[in-house]
This record gives structure tokens, C-alpha cells and sequence, in this order.
């Protein structure tokens, strides 16, 4: 029984941000009001409405961190009498769409939306949220320059805060201490690919169901091409050249590719095509795999007696490199404010809550430390308890802090990202791709060809960025 | 949702007065009729127009004064995007299976519903039930309590009967839609093919009867000849219907594993709201109508010609 | 045929059509026994709903749906509810007279107009929603209710259409001949006494549209995304829920399709005339 609230609050709270709305936006409100959908849509006769305060509209994806903060939100309206949380709670992909259409077109539904460090540069440059920098000025001990310094600044457009880092992730590559002593063979701590790879076929035993290497294979431009996109960096492949033309038929993307696949092919888990971060994850929970190269966030999952049977035998390496001095990528969830939001200090309200270091300490205390959303503040890494609950702490700050996407590969780039080039077409086009990689996992289509159709679908976003 | 190109000039443009009727007449009669032709050409006929125009057109949603003229190039990029083809055949595929098997399974169950028996009310409204159902329900249905790996039905029964579980979704995907979209549809065919059954005369079966022709005679040398335009009917309709599937695929594998259930519908769906390609959408979109078209005009003339369709009344 | 059977022939027989009653029920509830399961797991609680073996015997219980309320089933519902009544209100409103002007005075190329109306409903409606998003999001109408209420009156608009005209087609030519020859007016002629004639078919035609718009999903997801969404978006939320909650998703999806089962199972005799828009009575 909330909608009708949010609608009616529209129409009758005028906050002072309303008077900035665009003519258009201004026009389109109009229309909207006189169409016949107003009059009934209003459902109003269903809703109950409380009158006093400010609901806002909250637009996340669904993941466990998240259904936290919701578990947690009562305590915030406590504290604020007068704002109102309502979740609009969607699976990632959908989420992603909803939050990207609604923001791009000027929709007015979210006064927060949850988006990531691939959003949020395009989007400010866009002019489609509100600048959080003054914000976070001036909210006391809030403490924006506590953000992990990589993580702050893909947040940041023009030196300025466009979202707020909610959680933070880097990879590495994870192993089991125990299989690798029990063949007396060490894991340096800053790895080349060769080396992994040397390693993941020594180690790879599916006699007795171990797999050498876990690496996603699913498609998704966030499922197989996130590590995929750090493999073809540190090989010194790039998607685009300084002329925005495609490069991934280029001997270097070629290798890395090869490698990849080959790789998973050779001393893979089963079933690549279809393994993701969920299958690696429980593959490696389960003893099933030997080495993992996927998210640092993978790893709480790893030490948690309650869902993992290699607790304290894993031990944390820097993501492996080839021809770059790092490779690991970077991604943030991340709250932000739609411009076109007309609850903009309530929304703040909520975000500052949801992102401070009190909340991190919060529920740390009331949920446990396993529950803290990792990687968006340094302190996060100073708390004893969680220090001492976290053997991976500090390898994950230390991955966080050494990804370089400004930098992602040797040669230079027109974009910046490491797994994903900050262009609005790169979603779909790295999805397309994806879907060829995982056609030459499943062993049907070569490399070769997988490339050769991924470089076409690059060449026609690439034109799209020539002679302008 | 767009016209097909062979002669349908609308009967809406003035045009002489009829030899029959006279002009005020006429537009007497046309004036019920307006607001509907209106509706559906605003609603139908001007969007594919536009659809066309966009076709030619580069632009991106999400990227702001990205929209430019491009002449043939989206086209070129659909005919050669091997994932085109791949959603192409996933398309006939799906459409073909789901058919055929649900015309299959409706021509029995509607043999078995033609007979008297005790309950037979009851039967005929427990089967309609999987086609009234919402199709979103209906996939995650099938997802969650028929066919999970673990605590799904299915599997429930295979391990009764000692077979190691299945993750059907996963491994089957194609198997696991098509499962669901029969079951959705052999109600309608039966239901259909029912109808068909229950108009012959009972004259005609008498006298084969009393001509010494044996059950299974009587059937496939009256029963199936007549029954013929019925399951023609049958199928076309569930494929017009079938060939725009999308929820249950939506709610079940989002396309996937990888591309292994995207067809045409959920292929543009993503290029137009994954990829906000307003482009390369509208010209995948002109090329599925052209494509359907063929179909489609099929399907018509059985629709006028099958069945006869009544003469208007003067 | 003699009048006493022989008992052997009339055993035989017996058997015949006990096999024949059972294999039909057996067909019958093997096709329901889905629907079946969904409605008892609604009434589940989730411990009893997520089990390798499966419960047959539980306490039932309402707390699944109160959960469902609570969670904020409501509007998506009143949503579902006000889409699906004002389309179909508008479909019978714009689609009686037309389908009079298609069959009882019939325009003069009234089977182009058929073809024209039947020929939109066959192609896919994904190949105009780009040009139909982009036309409603310039008129500030995405996330509307109002948006989909002329949607669907357009989309259920050709088979009201085409169902309707077959029923129009029989009412006796002589039953409106003998009204007129007694004087009756136009007006009288339709509203006294060809409307009592077809009303039962409109009834029909209603359900039928009823079923098509609360079931629609495509439009409704891509149109809609907080205030106007409807009972299948809603459901988009236990995609993820990774069977967690399979009582809670069997009482959202009990109450999702019950409106309509109840609507098809009151128009089961007109179904199959109105899905294939006429063409089998």
C-alpha cells in the first residue's frame, strides 16, 4: 500500500529542487496528471496513506548485502521521523535495465537507484544525477575521503562524488594451501598466467573431482567477461585503439582468448559453459577446485563454516599478470541520486546512512562481521573484530587499491574501465561478445570465428564514435 | 502488431459512393466502425512506421545525441550477427516442437473427451486449466516446483524410480520451455480439435457403421478427413500465438544458458531494452514482420477460406 | 443388434469404459496436477513447501498470502484489476458497433476491414514496441496505467471484433426484419432487441479479453515500472528468491492466476470460439 502514498506526496510536497525540473519534465508531469490513468491509476482508493513526511523510492538490486540494509531500514526511519524507505527490490539484470531507463529517459520514479562504477562517470557526464560531493561535505563524520582511493575516484566525474560507494570488489586468485603443499608446489604471491596456468594442470585431478582452475564461462558482460576482459588486458590486448577501431582480432586479444578458453578447456572445472560465480563458488566451497580467480568478495563465502568445507585453507594471491604490472579489476555497487528525484535531502539522508562508517560498525555488531559490506571504506579495514574475522581483508584492500582503470592494458585506450569500457553500448555489446566466448568454451565455434564476429559487433559500436 | 502488405487498403478512405448504397448511407455505416479502425491504425499501423524509419537510423537510448542517419548498415549488421541466425532457428525450433507436440497430445485428449463417461465436465475443466493460467506463473512454476534439481517434483519421481536427478533448467533448456509451452497449449488444441469431433454428424459414423467399417476404420477415413481443417486451424493458431513466446522464457532461462532458448522475440527484446539500440531493434524488428508475414498470410486465408467466413448482411 | 448383450460382450464393454474413464482422468489430472500443486503449496509453510519429498499431508495455512499482502501485493493487484476491467470496458465500447458495421449493416468492403484487424493481431508485437516506448515516454506516459489500458484495448480489439461479428452473424436476418416491419427505429432495433440477443456472446467476449490483458506481460514490463506495474512484474521478484520461498511465490502466483482461471472456467463453452476469433462455434 505504498504507491498511492509516493503519488499523492508528488503532487502535494513541493521540495524546493521541484522548481529546477526542466520545462519537459514539467510538460511530461502535466500529460501524465491529464491522462486518463491518473484519475484511476491513483488506486487511491486502495491506499492507505500516512500523511506526514517524505517516502522515498528506492530502486536495488537484490542481493544479500542489500536485503541487510532493508532487515536494517527500520532503525533509520526511527532515527528520521520523516522519511520513508520503499524498495523496489529486482534481480540484477532487470534492476539494471529498470535503474538505466528510468535515469536515461528522465524517468521520476527512484529518488535513490542503485548503480556501479560503470554508470556513474557516463550518467554525471550526462548531467542525469545530482552532484554528492557538496552533500558529503557537509554531512558531519561522514567522511567521503575515507573511500578506498580507487573506488572513489571511478565514482567521481570531474573530481566530484556522483554516487557513494556501498560495497566495493577487486579480483585476485584464491588457492588451496593444503593441494598445493601435498604436491610440494608454491604459489608465488604476485603470479604471472603462466604460472597459474602451469600450476592449475598440475593440480587439475578429475579422477578424484578437482578441478585445476574454476573460471567463469557463462555468458554475461558481468559473468565470463569480467575476469576474461583482465586476461586480455595483462596479455596487452584492448577492445579499442586510440581510433576507436575494434581490436579484437589483434594476435594479442587472440592469445589471451586462447589462453582463457584453452586454459578452462585443458584443467577446467566440468561444465564451464554454464559456471558462473554461484557454480566456481561452490565448486571451490565444496573442495571441488584447486584454484579460483574470480572476485575478492568470493572469499567470505570461502571462510564461512556454514556454507564452505576448505575454511583456512585458502590462501590469497594478486590477480595474475602477463605484460602489466597489475590486472585486477574494479566494481562498486553504489547509491545514487537521480536528477530528476524531488526528494533530494531525503534521499541523502538514507544514502549517508547506508554508506557511513556507523553502519559498517552497525552490522558488524548486529548481524555479524561476515555481514559488513566489504571494500567501499579504509576504515572498514581497521576495525579489529572484523580484522580479526576477515582473513582476507587485507588482501582484498590491497587488490582494491592497486586496480587501475584509468590504465587497464598496456597500450593506450579511448576508454576507461578494466572488465568493462565506460561506453553506454559496452552492456550489450560485452554481453554479445560473452556469448561467442562461451561458444568456444562449449567447444563450438574456434576462437577464430568467436573473435572474428565479436570484432563485427565492436567495428559497429566503434563507428559510432569515429569522426566526431 | 502491424498490418501485412498484400491488399488491405482500409474501406476507411472516402472512396465513390457505392452502387447499392447511397453516400449518406455509407457513411452512416462506416461511422460504428471508425473508432476501431482508428485505434488500431494509431496503435499498430503508425508505430511500424516508425519502426521502419529507426531502421535506417543509428541510435542509442542511453547515449545522448547519438541518433544519426546510417542508410542499410543495421541491416547488414542483422543479416551478418551470427546470434541472429542462432535466434532465428531457436525460434523455429521452439515453435515447431511446441506445436507439433501439443497438436499431438490435443488430437488424443479430445478422442478420449468425445466419449460419454462419468465426470466428463469435470475432466474438460480440469484441462483447460494450464492454458488460463499466466504464463510468467506458468514458467516460474515449472522452474521452482516441477523441475528444480533437488526439491522438484519431476525429480522427486525419477528418484522413486532410481534415476539420479536432473537439473532440467540448466541442461535442458530447450526440452524445459518447450515442456511448459505444451502444456500451456495441448488444452487449446484439444479444446479445438474437441469442437471438431462433436460437429460430425452422427448420420454419416451411423452409416459407416452399418456399412460394416470397423472403429478404427470409421476413423481415419471420416474422422480425420474432417477433422483436417480443424488441426490446420489448430496449428496455425497456436503458432501465431507460440511464435511470440516470450514470458515463460523470460521467467525460466532469461534466453539462456548462453543463447540456448533466445528466440526473435527475447533477441530483440535485449537488443531494444538491454541494448537500448533503437536501431539495430527496429531493423531486426522489420525483419521479423517480413518474415511473418509469410506465415501469417497462410494463416489468413485458411482463416477466410477454411471456414467460410459468413457474408455480410446487407 | 439383439436386445440382451451377451454377458461376456457386456463385460468387455463394462471394461472398455471403465479403462476409457480412468485414462481420461488420469490425462485430466496429470495437466491440472500443476495448478493443483501450486494452490496446496500456497497454503504451505515454507518448510513444508521446500522438501525432497514432497508433502502431501501439512497444517494449511494463511500466512503465505498474509506475507504476499504484507510485502505489498496490493497495487500491482488494483493495477492488474483497473488495466484489465477499463480495457475491456473500452474494447466492447469501440468493438460492438464495429462489428456491427461488419456484420448487420455491413460497410461496403467489410472483409477488408476484418482482414485488416485480424492481420494486426498476427504479427509480433515486439516489432513496434521501440517506436510505441519511445512514442509513450515523449508524452510522459511511461509507468502509467493509462498507457496500458489503450494498449490492451487495441491489442484484444481484433478478436472482440471478430467474435463479436460471429455472433451478430446469428441473430435470424428475419427476427430484425420482423422489428423493423413493426416500425421499430434503428435505435430500438439494436437496443431492444439484437443487444438481449448477443448479450450472452458479449459476456463471452469480455471474459475472453479479460484473460488476454491479465495475463499480459510484455507491455507490461517494458512500460511500466513502479507505480502502474501489474501482477506479472510483480512476480519478477521471486526469480531470484533461488526456491527459498516456494510457498510465498505458490500463494502470489495462486492469487496472480486465480481471477482468470475463474473468468475461463465460466467461458470454457465460448473459449474455443472466441480463441480462434469465430472461425469454430
Amino acid at each position: 500500500m505504498r504507491f498511492p502514498r509516493t503519488r499523492r506526496l508528488r503532487k502535494s510536497r513541493r521540495l524546493p529542487e521541484n522548481r529546477r525540473r526542466r520545462a519537459a519534465a514539467a510538460l511530461a508531469a502535466v500529460l501524465a496528471g491529464l491522462s486518463p490513468a491518473a484519475g484511476c491509476a491513483g488506486a487511491g482508493a486502495i491506499g492507505g496513506g500516512s500523511g506526514a513526511g517524505t517516502t522515498i523510492t528506492v530502486a536495488i538490486v537484490a542481493n544479500p548485502q542489500m536485503q541487510d540494509v532493508q532487515k536494517l531500514t527500520p532503525y533509520f526511519e526511527h532515527r528520521h521521523p520523516g522519511v520513508h524507505v520503499r524498495y523496489v527490490t529486482l534481480p540484477e539484470n532487470v534492476a539494471r535495465q529498470k535503474i538505466t531507463e528510468s535515469v536515461a529517459t528522465g524517468g521520476k520514479e527512484f529518488d535513490v537507484v542503485m548503480i556501479s562504477n560503470y554508470e556513474t562517470p557516463m550518467w554525471a557526464r550526462n548531467g542525469w544525477l545530482v552532484d554528492l560531493q557538496p552533500y558529503a561535505d557537509r554531512t558531519p563524520g561522514y567522511d567521503p575521503g575515507d573511500f578506498i582511493r580507487p573506488i572513489r575516484q571511478s565514482l567521481s566525474y570531474r573530481g566530484e562524488l556522483y554516487s557513494v560507494p556501498f560495497y566495493g570488489e577487486s579480483s585476485y586468485l584464491m588457492y588451496r594451501k593444503d593441494l598445493l603443499a601435498a604436491r610440494h608446489l608454491t604459489m608465488p604471491a604476485a603470479p604471472t598466467w603462466e604460472q597459474v596456468a602451469a600450476l592449475a594442470r598440475k593440480l587439475n585431478d578429475p579422477a578424484h573431482r578437482v578441478a585445476g582452475i574454476c573460471l567463469r564461462g557463462v555468458p554475461g558482460w558481468g559473468e565470463n567477461l569480467a575476469p576474461l576482459d583482465t586476461v586480455i588486458n595483462t596479455f596487452g590486448g584492448r577492445w579499442y585503439d586510440l581510433g576507436w577501431n575494434a581490436r579484437l582480432t589483434s594476435p594479442e586479444v587472440t592469445k589471451a582468448v586462447g589462453f582463457y578458453t584453452g586454459l578452462l578447456r585443458t584443467a577446467g572445472e566440468p561444465g564451464a559453459a554454464t559456471a558462473g560465480y554461484t557454480e566456481c563458488g561452490t565448486d571451490m566451497a565444496q573442495g571441488n577446485a584447486a584454484l579460483w580467480y574470480d572476485a575478492t568478495v568470493a572469499a567470505g563465502s570461502l571462510e564461512d563454516p556454514g556454507s564452505s568445507k576448505v575454511v583456512g585453507r585458502i590462501g590469497y594471491a594478486s590477480a595474475p599478470v602477463e605484460r602489466t604490472a597489475s590486472s585486477g579489476w574494479l566494481y562498486s555497487w553504489s547509491l545514487a541520486i537521480p536528477g530528476t528525484s524531488r526528494h533530494r535531502d531525503a534521499a541523502w539522508q538514507f544514502m549517508a546512512w547506508a554508506t557511513s562508517k556507523q553502519y559498517i560498525r552497525f552490522v558488524g555488531g548486529r548481524l555479524g562481521w561476515s555481514h559488513v559490506p566489504p571494500g567501499s571504506r579504509v576504515s572498514t579495514y581497521r576495525i579489529p573484530q572484523y580484522a580479526r574475522a576477515a582473513a582476507f581483508a587485507e588482501p582484498t584492500l590491497r587488490a582494491i587499491g592497486a586496480a587501475d582503470p584509468e590504465h587497464p592494458t598496456v597500450e593506450p585506450v579511448p576508454y576507461t574501465g578494466v572488465q568493462f569500457l565506460d561506453i553506454p553500448e559496452f552492456q550489450d555489446l560485452g554481453t554479445r561478445v560473452s556469448q561467442q566466448i562461451t561458444a568456444v568454451i562449449a567447444g563450438r565455434k574456434s576462437v577464430r570465428a568467436a573473435l572474428a564476429q565479436s570484432q563485427q559487433y565492436a567495428q559497429t559500436v566503434g563507428r559510432t564514435y569515429r569522426h566526431r | 502488431m502491424a498490418t501485412l502488405a498484400p491488399s488491405s487498403p482500409v474501406p476507411l478512405t472516402p472512396g465513390r459512393p457505392s452502387s447499392r448504397l447511397s453516400a449518406g448511407e455509407a457513411w452512416r455505416r462506416r461511422l460504428p466502425l471508425s473508432p476501431a479502425l482508428l485505434l488500431m491504425i494509431i496503435v499498430t499501423q503508425i508505430p511500424f512506421v516508425f519502426t521502419v524509419l529507426f531502421s535506417f537510423q543509428s541510435w542509442n537510448l542511453v547515449r545522448p545525441h547519438s541518433r544519426h542517419w546510417v542508410g542499410l548498415s543495421n541491416y547488414s549488421d542483422v543479416f551478418t550477427d551470427s546470434a541472429f541466425r542462432d535466434a532465428l532457428f531457436t525460434e523455429i525450433e521452439m515453435t515447431l516442437l511446441a506445436v507439433a507436440v501439443s497438436m499431438a497430445l490435443g488430437v488424443g485428449l479430445a478422442v478420449l473427451l468425445d466419449r460419454e463417461f462419468p465426470g466428463r465436465a469435470m475432466v474438460r475443466t480440469l484441462l483447460i486449466a494450464p492454458f488460463l493460467i499466466m504464463p510468467t506463473v506458468a514458467g516460474l512454476l515449472w522452474r521452482t516446483t516441477m523441475l528444480d534439481p533437488v526439491y522438484g517434483i519431476v525429480n522427486f519421481l525419477l528418484r522413486l524410480a532410481g534415476i539420479a536427478p536432473v537439473d532440467f533448467v540448466s541442461r535442458f533448456p530447450m526440452a524445459s520451455i518447450v515442456t511448459v509451452l505444451v502444456w500451456q497449449w495441448t488444452p487449446f488444441m484439444a479444446l479445438i480439435v474437441l469442437a471438431g469431433l462433436q460437429s460430425q454428424s452422427g448420420d454419416v459414423l451411423e452409416a459407416a457403421q452399418i456399412d460394416g467399417a470397423g472403429p478404427w476404420t470409421t476413423f481415419r477415413a471420416i474422422t480425420v478427413p474432417h477433422l483436417r481443417p480443424y488441426i490446420e486451424l489448430g496449428v496455425l493458431l497456436g503458432a501465431i500465438y507460440l511464435i511470440n513466446t516470450f514470458d515463460v522464457i523470460f521467467m525460466m532461462t532469461q534466453g539462456g544458458p548462453g543463447t540456448a532458448t533466445t528466440n526473435l522475440p527475447y533477441y530483440l527484446y535485449q537488443r531494444a531494452f538491454l541494448g537500448f539500440d533503437v536501431g539495430q531493434a527496429s531493423a531486426l524488428g522489420v525483419v521479423t514482420v517480413a518474415g511473418t508475414v509469410v506465415v501469417a498470410s497462410i494463416a489468413l486465408r485458411m482463416l477466410f477460406t477454411v471456414f467460410g467466413t459468413t457474408e455480410g448482411r446487407a | 443388434m439383439s436386445a440382451v448383450e451377451p454377458s461376456a460382450r457386456r463385460v468387455k464393454r463394462l471394461l472398455g469404459q471403465s479403462a476409457w474413464t480412468a485414462g481420461a482422468w488420469l490425462a485430466g489430472l496429470m495437466f491440472f496436477f500443476p495448478v493443483l500443486w501450486m494452490a496446496l503449496t500456497a497454503f504451505k509453510q515454507e518448510s513444508d513447501a521446500y522438501t525432497t519429498t514432497p508433502h502431501l499431508v501439512f497444517s494449511p495455512t494463511l500466512d503465505q498470502f498474509r506475507a504476499v499482502f504484507s510485502s505489498g501485493i496490493g497495487p500491482y493487484l488494483a493495477n492488474s484489476a483497473l488495466a484489465t476491467a477499463l480495457s475491456t470496458l473500452l474494447v466492447l465500447a469501440i468493438g460492438v458497433p464495429a462489428a456491427y458495421a461488419l456484420s448487420i449493416r455491413s460497410v461496403r468492403r467489410w472483409r477488408d476491414a476484418l482482414f485488416f484487424f485480424i492481420s494486426t493481431k498476427m504479427l509480433p508485437v515486439v516489432a513496434a514496441i521501440v517506436p510505441i516506448y519511445l512514442a509513450v515516454r515523449d508524452i510522459g506516459a511511461l509507468d502509467d496505467i493509462g498507457t496500458l489500458i489503450v494498449l490492451y484495448t487495441a491489442m484484444n480489439l481484433p478478436i472482440a471484433v471478430w467474435m463479436l461479428r460471429s455472433f451478430f452473424l446469428e441473430v435470424p436476418g428475419e427476427v430484425l426484419e420482423a422489428a423493423r416491419v413493426d416500425g421499430a427505429t434503428q435505435r430500438q432495433e439494436i437496443t431492444q432487441v439484437l443487444l438481449p440477443m448477443v448479450a450472452p456472446g458479449i459476456a463471452a467476449t469480455a471474459l475472453i479479453c479479460v484473460i488476454f490483458s491479465w495475463n499480459e506481460f510484455f507491455l507490461a514490463l517494458n512500460l511500466t515500472s513502479v507505480r502502474a506495474a501489474t501482477m506479472p512484474v510483480f512476480l519478477i521478484g521471486f526469480m531470484t528468491s533461488e526456491g527459498l520461498y516456494w510457498a510465498r511465490l505458490a500463494a502470489a502466483a495462486s492469487l496472480a492466476c486465480l481471477p482468470v482461471l475463474l473468468a475461463g472456467w465460466i467461458a470454457q463453452k465460448q473459449l474455443v470460439r472466441g480463441l480462434s476469433m469465430g472461425a469454430v462455434k
